[in-house]
């Protein structure tokens, strides 16, 4: 039976508005499609929300990010913003990492006190990424106004949309560095424009997101979208592309094991879809009117979101 | 060049539409034909309703959008 305030899924066995799950798969979908993120800190809550059981709710989140990831990706492609080489090889990163840390929180629920270790680290990495993030795009903004107020750059960047403008850091000297790591082998990502970076580096920091993702559950796109940047000197566009690229890679892997796991609810996820992947078209072509720094600062309030909860979480007992 | 941007949103809205109506109504086909069955799936071969599960959603967004550009491409070349 099928109306607007309720409609039930046999699967879950659950009731729920279909109205209101499009309208939360298309608030995701946009900020999935603009950041790069599978949005897995917003649409678990938001199933949890109407009643639905945590192991649903996690399962059903990944299997519409991976449908929403997709029409994402497409876009961005269309965009020239992925990099398939680049996500290829992160894709093998995050699902060792994923793994790791699905068995490292194991490990620590053996140990006793597993809750309040994780939400401590975890709030103390959300924390230190948004104020990372407003720093350096602060002062990336603030080179750019210098650069503009002495006329350069304006040759450069005229004419040229805002996404073709070059996506200057102000942390591009640490990610020199870091490219600079003689670990062989090294590889070049043409596309991103990277001449030349070890492997290692790229491993370990799709396994670090990977990590968090088993750790912390959902994509980890919040670590790993300013990982790409900073790290790996990926522009912002390039890896906004990439990084949904690679979800939907891992978030495929974790559907499968969440379904033969039996937490996947398709009907839900279809729903959701709808919306999402309206949003998500939405939110991909929304990157090409914003510079990097603009979409890095934009970025801010997601970890921040992601740290709410879990302190949430952490003073009621309640799991959002 | 204004012009030209406005085209290229109008084009992105109605492909938007289309491509709208075309997820909902592949939702109403799922829900019609597949809904019983994948319930039962879940219940009697969980492998099988993961790939199923799998499918479905990549389906939605990679065949939808292909008839979206399809339709789009055939509506260009009657109009051209």
């Amino acid at each position: 039976m099928i109306t607007l305030l309720a409609m039930h899924f046999p699967i879950s066995n659950t009731d729920i508005s279909p109205v209101y799950l499009v309208v939360i798969g298309f608030l995701i979908g946009i900020l999935g499609g603009f950041f790069g993120v599978g949005g897995s800190f917003i649409a678990g809550p938001a199933l949890r929300a109407v009643g639905m059981h945590w192991n649903y709710a996690v399962g059903t989140d990944l299997a519409h990010i991976v449908g929403k990831s997709v029409v994402a990706a497409k876009r961005h492609r269309a965009l020239g913003n992925v990099d398939l080489r680049l996500g290829l090889i992160m894709a093998l990163g995050t699902i060792g990492g994923a793994e790791c840390g699905a068995q490292l929180i194991q490990l620590l629920k053996r140990q006793g006190n597993v809750d309040f270790v994780v939400s401590i680290i975890s709030i103390v990495i959300y924390v230190s990424i948004s104020t990372f993030m407003v720093l350096e795009s602060w002062k990336t903004r603030q080179l750019q106004k210098k650069q503009a107020g002495s006329g350069q750059g304006k040759a450069k960047t005229k004419g040229k949309s805002k996404s073709s403008e070059k996506d200057v850091s102000s942390f591009d000297n640490v990610t020199k560095a870091i490219q600079g790591i003689p670990v062989w082998p090294m590889i070049s990502l043409p596309t991103s424009g990277v001449k030349s970076i070890s492997l290692w580096v790229i491993i370990i920091v799709s396994f670090i997101g990977g990590l968090f993702s088993g750790f912390l559950g959902g994509g980890a796109g919040y670590i790993r979208m300013p990982m790409m940047v900073y790290v790996l000197g990926i522009p912002t566009h390039l890896a906004v592309g990439t990084d949904l690229f690679e979800i939907i890679i891992s978030a495929s892997y974790g559907t499968f094991s969440h379904a033969i796991k039996g937490n996947v609810d398709i009907l839900i996820a279809l729903v959701m879809n709808t919306g999402a992947a309206i949003g998500a078209q939405i939110g991909a072509i929304l990157t090409q009117y914003f510079a990097g720094p603009k979409i890095r600062l934009f970025f801010v309030p997601l970890p921040l979101i992601g740290a709410a909860i879990v302190l949430y979480t952490l003073f009621t007992g309640q799991k959002l | 060049m204004k012009s030209d941007a406005r085209k290229a949103l109008i084009s992105f809205a109605i492909e938007l539409v289309v491509y709208g109506i075309l997820v909902v109504v592949y939702f109403f086909l799922v829900l019609h034909f597949l809904a019983n069955w994948l319930a039962h799936l879940d219940k009697e071969s969980i492998r099988l309703y993961a790939l199923v599960s799998i499918g479905l959603i990549i389906g939605q967004a990679v065949v939808l959008e292909s008839i979206t550009t399809f339709i789009f491409r055939v509506l260009r070349g009657r109009s051209e």
